[in-house]
């Protein structure tokens, strides 16, 4: 109403929102017409797609599965794996379509999908989920030759999915105020009350609760429940995840933090070489030297099956295993590639037997992480 | 009283509406088809469990303690910047609006860098012998964080009613001969209070459904429980279970609303033009007044730019590319303005319909559009994920569904904006339109929408910036390669690359920030 009553500044104001609206519209009408991937409506509804610009028109076709097309759902971060999937893109002329995601959240994703799933391979950052997928009989089994590519104990053991990389818990220490020789060569004897105080760690973090299932199943739930009493009643800091655990031995707030090993290594990239902290691999098949593994596993569902395993293939070859090691400091999992530089050989760790497919109790170590008050 | 504008609403408005309403129905349909899917004792044993007790007590109490301590910032703050000779009000108004921009994963890392038991803070105050700040994590880290980043729900939908109000009421009662406390408290509170109420309910239902504060800062409520339902089971079910209670917490709230609205009139019922109220002298008021803005905008905005400042310096040093990614930038406002778009247009037929003829079903079918806005977003993405993949493969993994999915999302902040814009304006003239020999329809679109017009934009521009942070409908539901912003920053934060995360996360803040001032701006110069 009293706007209306102004000076002519005011038409100019009045407009914008109108033309800010009308932008706004004509960009979501060109989205919905870019939309359809099947090429279903896409006789009627090509020309507004058009006008949106070179940039939606390439990501309208990318869109196009089937052949030639590679379909990914990834819980590996881009920051980690994206090269990879470039490189294989380069090397096979393959056309690779990631969604990044989640691991959690992806594996629920391709249960909502069922039979309608686009995805051709699933690339999960643990173990978990793929044993997860694997009991929901979601995972084609793999070819012999390709499973043979890596050690038993870091696969499925009914081949429905492979390791492709490998992390090892370690206790990361503030180099300040520790040596090697202080620690302990089991991390059961951080329960000793010298460490009241020192301690950092990530209770909530998937690698931290594999390591407890892992106890759990190694030394028994009276083992691993005192374990977590012993480490709770030492007043152990509380990290949201472990790079934060690990900043936290770095910063001198703990001396000591159980975290994967790669945290360090990613903090020297980021902050220098001189940051105080160091990683220590626990001995005698202890079971805080746990190794971990990423791995995938291929779609029954698959719309292209076969470019999902030609991907595992490059994923496990000399040069993407190379890869993980030099750019991510993860461990390779193939025989024959050495792990980078200050990566201790895999074959050094004096890491647990454990059969990684049985770490799937996770609803078991979340309620003993409750009940001991460590969540 | 207000009276509805005659008998039954125009197809126009109706029509429109239900569609809406139906699609709002899809999260509520999935959770309750997957929560059933073992028959009621899978139900009842999730209900049964004195854990899923004590999310909601906690759920409960964060809402609560966040909602009042928004209300208790932004109230003063917008009385301040709207009526105040404060100086510097209109600066503080674009300022004090601002942190709605900062998602809340990004919230919520940098008070832990800055306020955790050693953070910076504790940096700076260790010569005075500060060993380690008190604890964050838990409720008070999660509700200082939750407040910080949404008080301008209130701060902005309360600023709007202070500027839109009649000043003649208060006038009257300092001419009865009221003070200047009493008329505040009895006067210009109550006239304000269903704008105060409508942001207020943003807050809550948002706290409800946030999962990046209350993950980052440990606090088990539904957002965080339902996650953990999903990674640690693999099973839908419990965290469908979840997701339905909360809806029911969301219910409650919403009827818990209705009862404070009554049926008061908030538009002006004279004659003459409308008009600004006066400006109050603060005197030496000013200094307190000033130095609680700067407290506000220094955590709530200084503070997280800072730090991410801090990052991206770090890493540079350090030989990261600095890693300006205007692919993601565009894509981010250009689906955000889609969204944003599309909401607002949503949102005219429910907003007018809950106004002008208000009755049960319209009052439901207003109530409805919140629905989406509380639940998780990840819940909201797996529900269309279910719906779209399986019944509509078409439009699955296109832009077509992520929009479809910011809409449900995010629509009650449209509506809730556009709704309290036309309750300001007189039903009066629309009946003058209809009068003069105007179809409905026509009156409409020729006189309620541009006389809503600030309301309609404001509630545009909240659905922009929530759809500019949003991130887990954005991950699943996107077309595959599509990045934004918050993509972007999630990727990079995901695998703690701190520095990497930086410059989006400064982009995302930045081109948010640009509607946000715009809005404040235009408001002001009218």
């Amino acid at each position: 109403m009293r706007q209306t009553a102004k000076l002519p500044k005011s038409a100019t104001r009045r407009l914008l929102p109108v033309i800010f609206l009308l932008t706004a519209l004509i960009a979501s009408a060109a989205a919905c017409g870019q939309a359809p991937p099947q090429g279903e409506k896409s006789g009627d509804q090509s020309s507004s797609g058009e006008t949106t610009g070179g940039g939606e028109t390439t990501q309208a076709e990318k869109l196009k599965p089937g052949e030639g097309s590679l379909v990914v759902y990834s819980g590996r971060s881009e920051e980690l794996v994206g090269p990879i999937f470039e490189q294989y893109e380069e090397e096979s002329g393959m056309d690779v379509q990631v969604r990044y995601g989640d691991t959690a959240e992806l594996a629920a994703t391709i249960l909502e999908e069922g039979e309608n799933s686009p995805v051709d391979l699933f690339f999960a950052q643990d173990p978990g989920a793929l044993g997860a997928l694997s009991d929901a009989d979601v995972f084609e089994k793999l070819p012999e030759k390709l499973l043979d590519r890596v050690p038993g104990k870091f696969r499925s053991p009914d081949g429905l999915w492979v390791g492709t990389s490998g992390r090892a818990r370690v206790v990361a220490y503030n180099s300040d105020e520790l040596q090697a020789k202080d620690l302990p060569d089991s991390i059961l004897d951080f329960t000793d009350p010298k460490w009241e105080g020192r301690i950092g760690w990530a209770p909530t973090n998937g690698s931290f609760q594999a390591f407890v299932t892992a106890l759990r199943n190694i030394e028994g739930e009276d083992t691993a429940r005192e374990w977590l009493e012993g480490i709770e009643s030492n007043n152990p800091f509380v990290y949201p995840d472990n790079s934060s655990a690990l900043e936290g031995v770095a910063s001198g707030e703990v001396d000591v933090a159980f975290v994967n090993h790669y945290y360090l290594l990613r903090a020297r990239e980021e902050q220098g070489d001189d940051l105080p902290a160091e990683n220590y691999y626990l001995k005698n098949g202890d079971p805080g030297a746990l190794v971990l593994v990423s791995g995938a596993g291929v779609l029954k569902t698959a719309d292209n099956p076969k470019a999902a395993e030609d991907f595992l293939r490059y994923a496990l070859s000399d040069e993407a295993q190379q890869y993980f090691t030099e750019t991510d400091f993860e461990y390779p999992l193939t025989r024959g590639v050495q792990p980078g530089k200050n990566l201790e050989p895999l074959s050094e760790i004096e890491s647990p037997d454990v059969d990684l497919s049985n770490l799937d109790d996770l609803e078991g170590t979340l309620d003993l992480l409750r009940e001991t008050g460590a969540l | 009283m207000q009276r509805p504008s005659g008998g039954r609403p125009p197809g126009l408005v109706w029509i429109p509406a239900a569609f809406v309403a139906a699609a709002m129905l899809l999260p509520l349909g999935y959770l309750i088809l997957r929560s059933f899917e073992d028959g009621w004792s899978g139900v009842l044993e999730v209900l049964l469990d004195g854990s899923t007790l004590a999310v909601l007590l906690r759920s409960i109490s964060l809402a609560v303690i966040v909602t009042g301590a928004s209300i208790a910032v932004a109230v003063p703050l917008a009385w301040l910047t709207a009526r105040t000779d404060l100086p510097g009000r209109r600066t503080w108004a674009v300022l004090a609006a601002l942190p709605l921009v900062v998602p809340s994963y990004v919230g919520g890392l940098v008070l832990i860098s800055a306020l955790g038991p050693r953070g910076m803070l504790q940096g700076v105050l260790a010569p005075l012998g500060v060993e380690r700040l008190p604890e964050i994590y838990g409720l008070p880290g999660a509700a200082l964080a939750l407040t910080l980043f949404s008080y301008p729900y209130v701060f902005l939908t309360a600023r709007a009613a202070l500027r839109g109000m009649d000043p003649a009421l208060e006038e009257t009662a300092r001419s009865l001969g009221s003070g200047a406390w009493k008329t505040f408290f009895r006067v210009t509170l109550p006239q304000m209070r269903p704008a105060v109420v409508a942001g207020a309910l943003l807050v809550a239902l948002y706290t409800l459904s946030d999962f990046g504060v209350v993950s980052l800062l440990q606090y088990d409520s539904f957002a965080r429980e339902i996650y953990t339902q999903y990674r640690s089971a693999f099973d839908r079910t419990p965290a469908a279970i979840l997701g339905l209670m909360l809806v029911a917490l969301t219910a409650a709230i919403l009827y818990t609303e209705s009862r404070t609205r009554g049926r008061a009139r908030y538009h002006r019922s004279g004659v003459g033009t409308a008009r600004r109220g006066a400006q109050v002298n603060l005197g030496r008021w000013k200094w307190p007044a000033l130095v609680f803005c700067g407290a506000v905008v220094s955590l709530a905005l200084v503070l997280p730019i800072g730090i991410l400042l801090f990052w991206l310096a770090r890493g540079l040093v350090e030989g990261e590319p600095l890693r300006l990614v205007w692919g993601a930038a565009l894509n981010s406002v250009y689906v955000s303005a889609a969204a944003a778009a599309l909401a607002a247009l949503a949102a005219l037929p429910i907003a007018v319909l809950a106004v002008r003829f208000p009755g049960r079903v319209s009052g439901l079918l207003e109530r409805l559009t919140y629905l989406g806005y509380a639940l998780p977003g990840i819940v909201l993405a797996l529900a269309l994920v279910f719906f779209g993949s399986n019944y509509v493969p078409a439009i699955y993994g296109t832009l077509g569904i992520l929009l479809f999915a910011y809409v449900v999302h995010f629509l009650p902040q449209a509506v809730g904006a556009t709704r309290s814009a036309l309750l300001q304006v007189q039903p009066s003239v629309e009946e003058a339109a209809r009068g003069l020999g105007k179809g409905p329809t026509k009156v409409l679109a020729t006189v309620t929408a541009p006389l809503t017009r600030s309301g309609i934009i404001a509630g545009g521009a909240l659905v922009f910036l929530t759809t500019m942070k949003e991130l887990p409908a954005t991950l699943l539901l996107g077309p595959i390669g599509f990045d934004t912003l918050a993509t972007s920053v999630w990727t990079a934060t995901s695998e703690a690359f701190f520095a990497r995360a930086a410059a989006p996360a400064i982009l995302l803040i930045l081109l948010s920030a640009v509607p946000m001032y715009l809005l404040v701006i235009r408001e002001k110069k009218q």
